[in-house]
């Protein structure tokens, strides 16, 4: 066990943790950010996603001894009023079926705008594809983020 | 007979602990038969089972006592009630019903039934019987005629001398009127939500991180634990070495439980990492078969007796005339349900309490199973469901729930038992795996002369249990075979509703021996998620067979089936199904009548250097009356990719007793990156709703596959599509 300070939107949090521990868990599990979701622990749906230092990270193969005074966002945090540019353009485009998979979705689609502002399909297929919808709500999310590509100024 | 009661606030306080006053009635049956409950019950109010409550500020409040998997119920429902009630949507809040035997009727929440089969009746009527009481209210205070009121958005406005006061304020007079005997329900045309396109409810909670799903429960004190199982079907814990697992920091307790060890912590990744180091011997039982075994025990049973499952003319004859034979066998794997949030379930028992918080379709058989786990009685037991991560069927099962029970019974603090996604992927209730023979063929005329058909393919295991939900606990897995020479509905589902009219026709079913002990369970659209890709492609070659067009070979067997042929007609248009594709391309044709729903599907396909591409689905859909559109449009494209998934890439294989697949690196699913274009029409329909979550699923596989053969000659007789070189 070793003391680590988090920075997890905006605020430093001291998490008693073993180093290897990925931030998924100390996410869920220790700071009771639950919006960040388990979903295969190995880097292939993408339902972990979060963004150290505004880059798209899976949480769950991220362990908290490799961040050192990255600056953590989360769902939680992706927006102060939780009206991002993409999380309106979600609730416009009524895209979650479960909503399980969709707090990594959001990330992932956080992360693509934040590089590429008006992506084409081509550029959606491949920032999201790492990131899997069991319900099938794939073409509401491409609407909703060429939605948000309109509505985010450059 | 109206099946609407009010009910005894304090009884109201005591079950569902609400405080307030205002007006509540409740449903008979509104989940069921309408009256059903009524009659059952006499005039007993403790059996009411959908709930309105108009509080004194004005907020409607509706109790739904279905669970919210993603279908969009928690919105839809709710519409149906507000709608006949006439209060603005903005007032409406959704409140999710906690288990209780009997108050709800039927809560499980499982064949797209929520709103067909009359339940969507019943909500209407709760709505209106409200709206007519709130109606006497404001008449007895304004010593009026009843028939002098109308309604407006949450207000009684008298006609005459244009009065008008709110729910809110009637609220507790309208409380004291008798419950109408038969209230007047809207006209469809005077729908104000009902058949409009809704916005989901939760959809802002689920965006910004905040909706609680099973795995999110976070009482007090909560400890963290998951559960190590056999790694074959049957199989049991011979003796266990804990010391490295309890040498895991954060790890409190390592024990055997019926169906495995289960390692608790102080948090989820230290009991995963507490799991992995444990040191079992298992007794594997006698179960050791692998997929090969199965299907050629399939094939053996495909020789032998059958339990007839329908038959039309003299199959004898039929056979006689056949100018062009056919003879084919399908084979459809196993299938995980993989819902995106992993297995799990929170349990807090007490010594005369317990409190369970469950991503689950069945709360019903939560609480019973936690009951009979623990001993407490069923009204000791509180149940809360949860946003699911997914249901497919999966989560009707107990089998996890018994996990957490059994956990939590030895643990003095409540414990969420959460599955690894390698435990889920390795003790599902499977789909189960299906082989199909057939022989028949097209007469001189080109029409079907022969359609003979044996389907071999496991029960469900998950079956009949006294829970009230299906596969009851441990003791109820196990697909066993063997029984009588009756067909098992499940398994000839999809084969024998399939709407062609054929002269000469058997269908029977083969029954697997009980040596085949593979864990099955119901898999969204059950039976018609294989048997309609058997059907419609026996169909397709057939049609080739006789030198028909498939859509035209399709029309000519459908006189009789107007709703199919219509959504098929229309799905043709729509695909222009008539106009030629590009050099490279191709189109292929697959339908379905499933659960009330009648959908047809075509696929667009190519194949460039081996790698198959769906470019496009158009598909054509007739639920009958449709209560929200854009929930039922996504249920229907949720079904393509879900089914699309399958045939492509789905695929559990058993080997030496146990499943080999694991991860999403080995059970692939459908990316973004590979999503057809989809093209949805719902037929406007007056017809009764019908199911709308998973007819879409059946024809998508058919559609693919067949549009491989007109592409490329290939046949697909064995799924996935991945195992094939194209």
């Amino acid at each position: 066990m070793a003391a680590f300070t988090l920075n997890v939107n905006g605020r430093d949090h001291v998490v008693d943790v073993p180093p290897e521990m990925p931030l998924l868990w100390a996410l869920r599990d220790v700071l009771g950010l639950t919006g960040t979701k388990y979903g295969c622990g190995m880097q292939q749906c993408g339902a972990c996603t979060v963004h150290i230092d505004g880059e798209v990270r899976t949480s769950c193969r991220t362990s908290v001894g490799s961040i050192g005074t990255g600056k953590i966002t989360t769902i939680e945090g992706l927006s102060p009023d939780g009206l991002h540019a993409v999380q309106a353009a979600w609730i416009a485009e009524d895209v979650p079926q479960c909503g399980y998979c969709q707090s990594g979705q959001i990330m992932a689609a956080a992360g693509l705008l934040a590089k590429i502002p008006n992506p084409t399909d081509d550029d959606i297929d491949r920032g999201m594809a790492r990131n899997i919808c069991r319900c099938g709500t794939y073409d509401r999310i491409r609407k909703a983020i060429h939605r948000a590509a309109g509505s985010i100024e450059p | 007979m109206n099946n609407v009661a009010k009910i005894d606030r304090r009884d109201f306080i005591r079950w569902g602990g609400i405080a307030g006053g205002g007006l509540v009635v409740g449903v008979y049956g509104g989940y069921d038969a309408v009256g059903q409950m009524l009659a059952a019950n006499g005039s007993d109010t403790a059996s009411l089972n959908a709930f309105v409550q108009i509080d004194t500020d004005g907020i409607v409040s509706i109790w739904v006592a279905k669970v919210d998997m993603g279908q969009g119920v928690r919105t839809s429902l709710p519409m149906i009630v507000a709608d006949e009630l006439d209060v603005d949507w903005d007032d409406v809040r959704v409140v999710q019903a906690d288990a209780h035997p009997d108050k709800y009727g039927r809560m499980m929440t499982v064949g797209s039934s929520s709103v067909r089969r009359g339940a969507w009746m019943g909500l209407r009527q709760a709505g209106a019987s409200a709206r007519e009481m709130l109606v006497a209210a404001a008449a007895a205070r304004w010593s009026v005629a009843a028939g002098e009121c109308r309604t407006e958005m949450g207000s009684v406005i008298h006609s005459g001398s244009g009065r008008r006061l709110s729910y809110a304020d009637l609220a507790e007079e309208a409380a004291a009127m008798p419950v109408p005997e038969h209230p007047t329900l809207k006209d469809p045309s005077e729908f104000r939500y009902i058949g409009t396109p809704m916005k989901q409810l939760d959809t802002p909670a689920k965006v910004r991180g905040e909706a609680v799903f099973g795995i999110d429960a976070r009482p007090e004190g909560l400890l963290f634990a998951t559960v190590f199982h056999c790694p074959t079907f049957g199989g049991s814990v011979a003796s266990f070495d804990a010391t490295e697992s309890l040498a895991v920091s954060g790890v409190r307790d390592v024990f055997e439980i019926s169906s495995g060890i289960a390692v608790v912590a102080d948090n989820t990744w230290a009991a995963f990492e507490g799991a992995d180091k444990l040191d079992v011997t298992w007794n594997k039982g006698d179960f050791a078969m692998s997929s090969a075994d199965i299907f050629e025990h399939f094939a053996e049973v495909a020789e032998g007796e059958g339990a007839e499952a329908r038959s039309e003319g003299d199959i004898a004859a039929g056979m006689a005339a056949v100018e062009t034979k056919v003879e084919a066998v399908y084979q459809a794997p196993y299938l995980a349900h993989a819902t995106m949030e992993p297995m799990n379930c929170t349990v807090h028992v007490q010594p005369d309490r317990v409190e369970v918080w469950v991503p689950t379709q069945g709360p019903q058989g939560v609480q019973s199973t936690a009951a009979r786990l623990t001993g407490i009685a069923v009204e000791k037991v509180t149940v809360h469901p949860m946003f699911l991560g997914g249901g497919l069927g999966r989560r009707g099962a107990n089998d996890f729930v018994t996990d957490a029970v059994e956990t939590a019974m030895k643990v003095d603090a409540p414990v969420q038992v959460l599955w690894t996604r390698e435990e889920d992927m390795r003790h599902d209730l499977y789909r189960p795996a299906a082989y199909a023979k057939f022989e028949g063929g097209v007469d001189a005329d080109g029409n079907i002369a022969a359609y003979r058909l044996r389907a071999v393919a496991q029960p469900l295991s998950a079956t009949g249990s006294s829970d009230g939900g299906f596969g009851g606990g441990r003791g109820g897995r196990g697909g066993r075979g063997g029984g009588g020479p009756r067909p098992d509905r499940n398994a000839v589902e999809g084969l024998v509703t399939m709407p062609y009219e054929v002269s000469n026709l058997l269908i029977d079913y083969g029954r697997p021996g009980p040596q085949v002990r593979t864990p099955t369970g119901y898999w969204r659209s059950v039976g018609p998620s294989h048997n309609c890709w058997i059907t419609e492609s026996i169909i397709d070659e057939l049609a080739h067979a006789a030198g028909r067009d498939p859509l035209e070979f399709r029309l000519s067997m459908l006189g009789n089936a107007p709703r199919i042929r219509h959504v098929l007609e229309v799905a043709a248009q729509k695909a222009n199904w008539s106009t030629p594709l590009p050099e490279g391309r191709a189109r292929g044709i697959g339908l379905v009548i499933d659960k009330g729903g009648y959908v047809a599907q075509i696929a667009e396909v190519s194949v460039e250097l081996g790698a198959l591409r769906v470019h496009k689905v158009t598909c054509a859909a007739d639920y009958g009356f449709v209560i929200n559109p854009l929930t039922v449009d996504a249920q229907t494209v949720g079904c393509i990719v879900n089914g699309l998934a399958a045939a492509l890439y789905g695929e559990i294989t058993l080997a030496d007793g146990g499943v080999v697949e694991s991860n999403f690196h080995n059970y692939e699913l459908l990316r973004i990156d590979e999503m057809p274009e989809v093209d949805i029409h719902l037929i406007d329909s007056d017809e009764e709703p019908g199911g709308a979550g998973e007819p879409a699923l059946p024809p998508i596989a058919p559609a693919v596959t067949n549009a491989i053969f007109a592409l490329t000659g290939k046949r697909i007789r064995r799924l996935p599509i991945k195992n094939h070189p194209l």
